[in-house]
C-alpha cells in the first residue's frame, strides 16, 4: 500500500538521530513557553525561526512543530495547578482540572490529559496520513482562479471563526493584505511602499510582524494588571488516575479526538476553536453533565484531546494547499518559504521526506511528551515560580537578538518596536491579530494569482464563478459569512466564546 | 448622535487612515487593467476596500454600544518600546553586551515588582550570557564591542 510506503520514508526520516533529538528539543521548549503564561508558542516560533535557517528543511519544521503541539500541553499543566492557561486552548481545560486538582486530584487531571493528548494524537497522525494525499492530488490540479477562491475562503473562515467583531476582523485581514505588498512587485519589479528605504525593498520580514503583534504588545499587556501567581496544588500525591477515571475517560477522548480532527482541517480552525466545542459537546452528551465545573475528568478528558488533535490536523491545509488555517500555520507556510520552498500540493511530491517526516514525528513528539511530562511535573512547577518581572526582560532580549539575526539589520529591529505599539493599539481596540498576520502572509501570493486568473481570462472576472471548484469555494465562503451575521447564529456565537 | 463604542469609532479611524494612506501612496504605481494588472491595481481595491471597512465601522460606533477604552499601560508600553529602540540604537555602536544590558535596564521598571538590584543582575547576566552564546558559541555576527568602543 501506497500509505505503507510513505509512512515508511516518514519513519526513515523522523527517526534519524537529528531529527529525534529536533522533535525533542521542539516538545520540550513547547511545553516550557506553554507553561510559562504570557508566551505563547506565535511568538516563540518567530523567535526561533532564525536558528532553524541553517536546519534542513524537514528537521526545522519537525522541531516548530513539536513546539506548537508541545505548547498545548504545556498550557493544560497551567491550567490544572494554578487555573491560569497558558495557552488560549487550554481555557476549558481549566475549568474542570483546576476543580480536580484542588481536590488533591491533580495528578489524576495531569495523567488524563497527557493519555488523551497522546490518544488523540496517535489517532490523527493517521487522519493526516489518510487525507493529505487525496487533497493534495485535487489541489495539483488547481489553477490561479481556484487558487484565489482558496484564499478567500481561508481568509473568510479565520474572520468567521475569529473571537469578536466581524467586520473589524474583516478590516484587520485587508490592512494585513495591504501590510504584505511592501517591497519590491515581483511581476513589475517596482518598489512598492519602501519609502526608499533600501532594507524594505525586499518587505517586512513576517518575522518582525509577528514578533511586535503577538510577543511584544502581549508582553505589555501582561504588564497591565500582574497578578499573584500562586500554586494552589502543589502537593500531587497520586499520579495515576484510577481505573474508575479511565472507564468515565475513554467515550469523552475518542469523541474529542473525532470532532478536533474535524474542526483542526477547518480552515481558521486549530487546537482553540477544537477544545470548546469538545468541552460544549460532553457537556451536552455525558450523563453526568452536572458534575461538569465542578472537577468532571471527561471535562479535561475531552478538550485535552480534541486540541491535540486539533493541532495536528490543521497541518493538512498547510501542507498540501498552502493556506495556513491560524497564525502558527502562517508561520510555518514562512519557515517552509524562507527555506526556498514553495507551499502547496506539490510539497508532497517534490519533498516526501519533509512531508512524511513531521507528519511521523508528530506521533514520536506525542510519545516524548506522554513520556517526558508526568516525571517532569515538578519542574514545570518550578519553572512556573519564575516572577514575570524577571522573565519579559529576558524574552525581549531573546525577541531582539533574533530579529536581529534575520539579516543583521537594525532596521528591523526597531520595526518590531513600531509592530509592537500597533499591536498593543489593536488588542486595546479589540482588534484580533490573527486575521492580520494571516492576510500578511497570503497578500502577495493572492495578488499574484489574482493577476494570472484574470490575465487568462483576459479581464473577465467572472472566470472565478465558470470553474466549478472556484465557484463552490466561493459560495461556502459568502456561505459562512451569511450564516455569521444571521442575528440567530451570530447570538450562539457570541455564547460559545463566553463561555 | 453620540459614540456609543469607543473601541469601534477608533478602530474605523484606523482603518480609514491605513486605506487613506495607502490609496495615497499607490497613485506612484501604474493602475495597469484588469487584463494586465498594474502595480497599482491590486493595493488600490485594497485601501478602498479598507476604507469601506472603516467608514461602516465608524457608522457603526455610533448604534452598537460597546465598551470604553480602559487600561491602558502607557508606562509598560513606553519604556519596553524605549528598551526595544535602544538595543537597536546601542548594537553597532556599544556592542551586544552593552545594548542587551540597555534593553533590559531600560524595560525593567515597566513591572511594579522590579527591584534596582534584581534589574542589574538581570541585565548583567542577560548581556554576558548573549556574548558568551550569541557570539563566541553560535559565531553569529554581531559586535561585542560596538565602533564607540573601538570594536
Amino acid at each position: 500500500m501506497d500509505i505503507l510506503a510513505n509512512l515508511a520514508t516518514g519513519l526513515a526520516t523522523a527517526f534519524s538521530p537529528e531529527n529525534l533529538l529536533y522533535c525533542f528539543l521542539g516538545v520540550l521548549l513547547g511545553t516550557l513557553v506553554g507553561v510559562l503564561p504570557g508566551l505563547g508558542p506565535v511568538a516563540t516560533i518567530a523567535m526561533l525561526l532564525p536558528a532553524t535557517f541553517a536546519l534542513p528543511a524537514e528537521s526545522a519544521l519537525i522541531m516548530l512543530a513539536g513546539i506548537y503541539y508541545g505548547a498545548q500541553y504545556g498550557g493544560s499543566t497551567t491550567a490544572v495547578l494554578i487555573n491560569l492557561p497558558g495557552e488560549s486552548s487550554s481555557i476549558v481545560t481549566a475549568l474542570d482540572g483546576y476543580r480536580m486538582a484542588q481536590q488533591g486530584r491533580a495528578g489524576a487531571a495531569l495523567a488524563i490529559a497527557a493519555i488523551a493528548s497522546f490518544v488523540a494524537g496517535t489517532a490523527a497522525t493517521f487522519v493526516v496520513a489518510f487525507l493529505a494525499p487525496p487533497l493534495a492530488g485535487i489541489a495539483l490540479e488547481f489553477q490561479a482562479a481556484e487558487y484565489f477562491s482558496l484564499m478567500v475562503l481561508g481568509l473568510v473562515a479565520s474572520i468567521v471563526l475569529a473571537q469578536g467583531s466581524l467586520l473589524k476582523a474583516l478590516g484587520m485581514v485587508v490592512l494585513g493584505l495591504l501590510l504584505g505588498l511592501v517591497g519590491t512587485d515581483v511581476t513589475s519589479g517596482t518598489a512598492r511602499f519602501a519609502f526608499d528605504i533600501r532594507e524594505l525593498n525586499d518587505g517586512i520580514n513576517f518575522v518582525v510582524v509577528a514578533m511586535g503583534v503577538f510577543g511584544v504588545a502581549e508582553i505589555v499587556r501582561n504588564l497591565e494588571s500582574e497578578r499573584a501567581r500562586e500554586l494552589v496544588a502543589t502537593r500531587i500525591s497520586r499520579l495515576m488516575p484510577t481505573r474508575e477515571d479511565m472507564r468515565r475517560s475513554v467515550a469523552p477522548i475518542l469523541r474529542g479526538t473525532g470532532l478536533g480532527s474535524l474542526l483542526g482541517i477547518l480552515p481558521g480552525g486549530g487546537a482553540l476553536l477544537a477544545s470548546f466545542a469538545a468541552y460544549a459537546l460532553e457537556k451536552k452528551v455525558s450523563p453526568r453533565a452536572a458534575e461538569f465545573g465542578r472537577g468532571a475528568i471527561e471535562g479535561v478528558a475531552a478538550p485535552e484531546a480534541a486540541n491535540n488533535a486539533g493541532a495536528q490536523t490543521s497541518f493538512i491545509p498547510m501542507l498540501t494547499l498552502g493556506i495556513p488555517s491560524n497564525p502558527v500555520m502562517a508561520l510555518m507556510i514562512g519557515a517552509l518559504i524562507l527555506q526556498g520552498i514553495r507551499p502547496g500540493p506539490n510539497v508532497m511530491v517534490e519533498q516526501p521526506r519533509l512531508f512524511w517526516g513531521v507528519i511521523v514525528s508528530m506521533w514520536i513528539g506525542n510519545l516524548f511528551l506522554l513520556v517526558m511530562n508526568l516525571p517532569l511535573i515538578g519542574l514545570w512547577v518550578r519553572v512556573l515560580a519564575v516572577p514575570y518581572h524577571l522573565l519579559y526582560p529576558a524574552i525581549l532580549v531573546f525577541a531582539s537578538v533574533g530579529v536581529l539575526s534575520l539579516s543583521n539589520a537594525t532596521l528591523d529591529v526597531h520595526l518590531m518596536a513600531l509592530f509592537g505599539v500597533f499591536g498593543y493599539v489593536l488588542v486595546k481596540l479589540d482588534c484580533e491579530p490573527a486575521p492580520l498576520l494571516l492576510g500578511y502572509i497570503l497578500g502577495p501570493l493572492m495578488e499574484e494569482y489574482l493577476r494570472r486568473a484574470m490575465t487568462l481570462s483576459r479581464g473577465d472576472p467572472t472566470i472565478f464563478l465558470q470553474r466549478p471548484i472556484s465557484a463552490a469555494m466561493l459560495a461556502v465562503a459568502l456561505l459562512a459569512v451569511v450564516a455569521a451575521v444571521l442575528p440567530a447564529v451570530s447570538r450562539t456565537r457570541a455564547k460559545a466564546f463566553a463561555e | 448622535m453620540r459614540v456609543r463604542n469607543a473601541k469601534d469609532l477608533l478602530a474605523g479611524c484606523l482603518f480609514l487612515a491605513f486605506g487613506a494612506a495607502f490609496l495615497v501612496l499607490a497613485q506612484d504605481y501604474e493602475l495597469g487593467s484588469a487584463r494586465r494588472m498594474g502595480p497599482g491595481y491590486f493595493p488600490v481595491v485594497l485601501s478602498i476596500v479598507l476604507m469601506g471597512i472603516g467608514l461602516a465601522t465608524v457608522v457603526r460606533s455610533f448604534v452598537v454600544p460597546g465598551l470604553p477604552v480602559r487600561d491602558i499601560a502607557g508606562r509598560a508600553l513606553v519604556l519596553v518600546t524605549a528598551g526595544i529602540l535602544l538595543f537597536g540604537l546601542l548594537i553597532e555602536r556599544a556592542g551586544l553586551g552593552i545594548a542587551v544590558a540597555a534593553l533590559v535596564l531600560a524595560a525593567a521598571p515597566a513591572s511594579r515588582k522590579a527591584r534596582p538590584l534584581s534589574a542589574l543582575l538581570l541585565a548583567a547576566g542577560l548581556g554576558g550570557f548573549c556574548v558568551l552564546v550569541f557570539v563566541k558559541g553560535l559565531g553569529l555576527p554581531f559586535p561585542v564591542l560596538g565602533s564607540w568602543l573601538g570594536g
